[in-house]
């Protein structure tokens, strides 16, 4: 058994700030199964939000306004309180990691360069050419190698340890090793991130399994709001991946097979720039009715960067041209970029608050894993960078006004007898079950892809539904060709298959539930948003069989009513 | 689908836990169409073949730096590496060189982030922070953007011709972290900060024969910032103090 008062699940950018915030007054173990900087934080493009004002186009710029564009953005679905902390926090974290040594790209007055990005009212998107979640990341680890953040790389949490009010900690995979490890811990944040790898189109990197989504909805802790799933509108077909919101920022154009810039018909304002859930159905839209290319890879719209000149490519999106050059052998230079839209960002999650608190005391989420919420139904680009560092930092003082408070111990025999668990269940996963992990894989994802994505109607959300109820029922014969726990990758897929299906089994009925159209939940059937019975948060638990209840909750509103929108 | 669209996959198996067992090939048979990577063969090896393969990956996309490995006689990211680019269809598949295998084409990294942890790979102050940024000019921080661009997949240590003869070497990746703080024009580390490299198994040991330039994938080199912190040095020696010295 390993103790630790407390345990951070994460290496990305929101567990490391949280770790580095704590890591100074209390004895800190924090747990990946990828070694941080592998984490998926690595891949982000674009940049990060805040209302610093440096751009000469956006003096007036303030907090408030930030606010204001996310409340608007996520469709009225935000709680304003917290969505308010959070831009107000903006600044703050901005300049603490540029002081930690984060490399932003400057202004001409030597100040960090921002730059325009969808949804917003202002020019406040600070990044680092086209690799800011790289320079991010990369500084918040130096901060933790810095102050000696104890790291348990390669370690995989399989389970988390509640007695129903109280969280004493998990039981952790050590891959190299072999071991199991329940872990002890006063109080536990989950910042694992998102779960785009159950739908088949996706941004996601192949760790984003939403494991930490399922393993505490099965502990009991409730999720939020997981119908809505952001679709990103341009990702390279074939790989699916991403080319960042700044390619349309910093001026690039969508263009159908008729060469015509076709957001005219559908945000004759905003363009390029409008939200994200907006572009991603514009897309879906003119392929649908005729007007995209085809591919053998797929159907596609054409992402336009050759106005912007070779020299504004280098300097701005240079990563941008490797990822052409490197998976589809085109020079965006020369020639127009094949996209589509796909799965990319997951706004639901573990149902937290503006503290990062959940019901479960001493137990905490923050990241894209966390639902609080602030991006309510549509994520602003740049927003997520944001929420990661924010509620990873808010996280911290959470628990460390729980630890001064509380002087609880962690049920070890409570622990031990989850061990014991876990480790049964891993022998059933090679007891000669008749099912493939990949096969229910395959199919799950193809199911999201097809039956609950961009467009949903009641009928193919119906479909979904039964799909992962029988799933769910082979998932129950799965086998794995090895039940060694050393080095098992296979073995670890398999686990995580489960935590899938719930999350992929959440979605479809929070979706079919959601008899309105919001942000990134759209229905065929329901096209209108419907405030008087739909301005609510789903919430979902688990039932006695597994399986998710629903109940609903309110938003919070401040200061904005909500409106119509229109970009 | 013809037979020539089946490519064979030689993969080195070992695994450091049935050390009696020698390192060997193992081969098997891929279709592989237009696009393929060497990473998505992989995936398909250990989901529809063989689940005990282990090999590291994530984004899938080249930032992340897991799956540097040796592609036929190459170290190179498998992940952007295409399966048809080799004008052969017989492709081998090795670790990275100059670490432990632990099993299949994972390899302990441990030396490699001991080494990077060395350098103090995080930005030193002296003073207070300003309320806000730290300015810097477009032009200052361009002198880092070959060196931000890293993303530690060990290509370069794996590649390092010192490494095979001198483990204790600190190796390429290390130093260009350590160039990247020394030409930040935010960093004050003490110039006498560079003592720490300052030795065979410091940038003197580099034999500047460039194979961690060539087998960067990101553009890196490596070389540069070695012959960057020796200048240093040698600046430091004849001329005493430098810019952060009190
Ligand atoms: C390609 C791409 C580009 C993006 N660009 C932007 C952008 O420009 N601006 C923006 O604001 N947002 C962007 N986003 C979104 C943003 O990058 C992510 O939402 C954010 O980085 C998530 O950070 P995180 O700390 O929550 O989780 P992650 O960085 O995903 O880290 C999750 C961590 O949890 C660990 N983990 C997960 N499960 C387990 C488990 N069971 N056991 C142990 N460890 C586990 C992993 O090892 C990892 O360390 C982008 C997203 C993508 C896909
Ligand atoms: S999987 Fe990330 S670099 Fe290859």
């Amino acid at each position: 058994m390993l103790y630790h008062d407390v345990l951070i699940v994460g290496g990305g950018l929101s567990g490391l700030r949280a770790a580095v915030g704590l890591c100074e007054k209390y004895d800190v173990g924090l747990v990946s199964k990828v070694h941080p900087i592998r984490s998926h934080s690595i891949a982000a493009q674009g940049g990060i939000n805040a209302a610093l004002a440096n751009n000469p186009d956006a003096r007036d710029d303030t907090p408030e306004k930030h606010t204001f564009d996310t409340v608007k953005g996520g469709d009225y679905l935000g709680d304003q309180d917290a969505v308010e902390i959070m831009c107000k926090e903006a600044p703050v974290i901005v300049y603490e990691m540029e002081h930690w040594g984060c490399p932003f790209s400057r202004f001409p007055d030597n100040t960090i360069a921002q730059r325009p990005f969808g949804g917003a009212g202002y020019p406040r998107t600070c990044f680092s050419a086209d690799i800011t979640g790289h320079v991010l990341l990369n500084t918040l680890y130096e901060r933790s190698v810095y102050k000696d953040v104890k790291v348990y790389s390669e370690h995989v949490v399989l389970a988390l340890v509640t007695d129903g009010n109280l969280c004493h900690g998990a039981i952790v995979l050590d891959q190299i090793k072999g071991e199991i490890i329940p872990v002890a811990a006063k109080a536990t944040v989950f910042a694992t991130g998102g779960y785009g790898r159950v739908y088949l189109y996706s941004t996601n990197a192949l760790s984003n399994t939403g494991s930490g989504i399922g393993i505490p909805f099965r502990a009991g802790v409730p999720v939020k709001d997981m119908e809505f799933v952001q679709f990103h509108p341009t990702s390279l077909i074939g790989t699916n991946i991403l080319m960042t919101e700044a390619c349309r920022g910093e001026g690039g154009y969508l263009l159908n097979n008729k060469g015509e810039r076709f957001m005219e018909r559908y945000a004759a304002k905003a363009m390029e720039l409008a939200p994200r859930d907006i572009v991603s159905r514009s897309i879906q839209t003119e392929i649908e009715e005729g007007r995209g290319f085809e591919h053998e890879l797929g159907k596609y719209v054409q992402l336009d960067l050759r106005h912007l000149g070779a020299q504004k490519i280098m300097e701005r999106l240079p990563g941008i041209r490797r990822i052409c050059l490197d998976f589809i052998g085109i020079d965006p230079i020369y020639e127009p970029i094949p996209i589509m839209p796909s799965q990319h960002y997951s706004m639901g999650g573990i149902d937290t608050n503006e503290k990062s608190e959940t019901v479960v005391k001493g137990f905490y989420a923050a990241g894209e894993c966390a639902c609080v919420s602030v991006h309510g139904a549509n994520r602003l680009g740049g927003n997520s960078l944001l929420d990661t560092i924010v509620f990873g930092k808010l996280a911290s003082i959470s628990v460390d006004q729980y630890l001064q408070s509380d002087g609880f111990k962690p049920d070890e025999k409570l622990l031990m007898s989850k061990k014991a668990e876990v480790e049964h269940k891993i022998k059933q996963l090679n007891s000669g079950g008749s099912q493939r992990p990949f096969k229910i894989l395959d199919e799950l994802r193809l199911t999201m892809s097809n039956l609950a994505g961009i467009f949903r109607t009641k009928d193919e959300l119906q479909q979904a539904l039964s799909k992962i109820i029988e799933l769910k029922e082979r998932y129950k014969k799965v086998n794995v060709s090895s039940s060694k726990i050393y080095m098992n990758y296979e073995l670890i897929g398999a686990w995580e298959l489960e935590s899938m299906l719930d999350v992929g089994h959440i979605i479809v009925l929070g979706a079919l539930l959601r008899e309105e159209s919001r942000g990134a939940h759209s229905r065929r059937d329901f096209p209108m948003r419907r405030d008087a019975e739909w301005l609510k948060h789903t919430v979902a638990t688990i039932g006695k069989d597994g399986e998710p209840n629903i109940s609903y909750k309110g938003v919070t509103i401040t200061k904005y009513e909500p409106m119509e929108r229109k970009y | 689908m013809t037979d020539k669209d089946y490519f064979t996959f030689k993969i080195l198996r070992y695994d450091a836990a049935e050390p009696d067992i020698e390192p060997h090939f193992q081969t098997y048979k891929i279709r592989v169409i237009p696009g393929l990577t060497i990473l998505m063969v992989l995936l398909r090896i250990r989901d529809e073949i063989d689940g005990t393969l282990a090999f590291r990956s994530s984004c899938r996309s080249a930032v992340c730096g897991s799956c540097a490995m040796v592609i036929n006689g190459k170290i190179d990211l498998a992940c952007r590496t295409q399966a048809a680019s080799f004008g052969s269809n017989t492709i081998i598949l090795e670790p990275l060189p100059n670490m432990q295998i632990i099993k299949d084409l994972v390899v302990d990294m441990t030396p490699f982030w001991d080494m990077y942890e060395k350098v103090k790979p995080y930005m030193i102050r002296k003073g207070d922070y300003p309320d806000k940024e730290i300015a810097q000019t477009e032009e200052d921080r361009k002198k880092i953007d070959q060196y931000v661009n890293c993303i530690l997949c060990a290509c370069c240590y794996g590649a390092c011709p010192v490494l095979a003869r001198n483990p204790d070497y600190m190796g390429p990746a290390a130093f260009a972290k350590l160039e990247r703080f020394m030409l930040d024009s935010r960093d004050e580390r003490p110039d006498n900060f560079l003592q720490n490299v300052d030795s065979e198994d410091g940038v003197w040991g580099c034999d500047t024969v460039l194979r961690c330039i060539e087998a960067c994938p990101k553009d890196v080199r490596p070389t540069d910032s070695i012959v960057g912190l020796r200048k240093q040095l040698v600046k430091n020696k004849l001329f005493g103090k430098g810019k952060n010295e009190d």
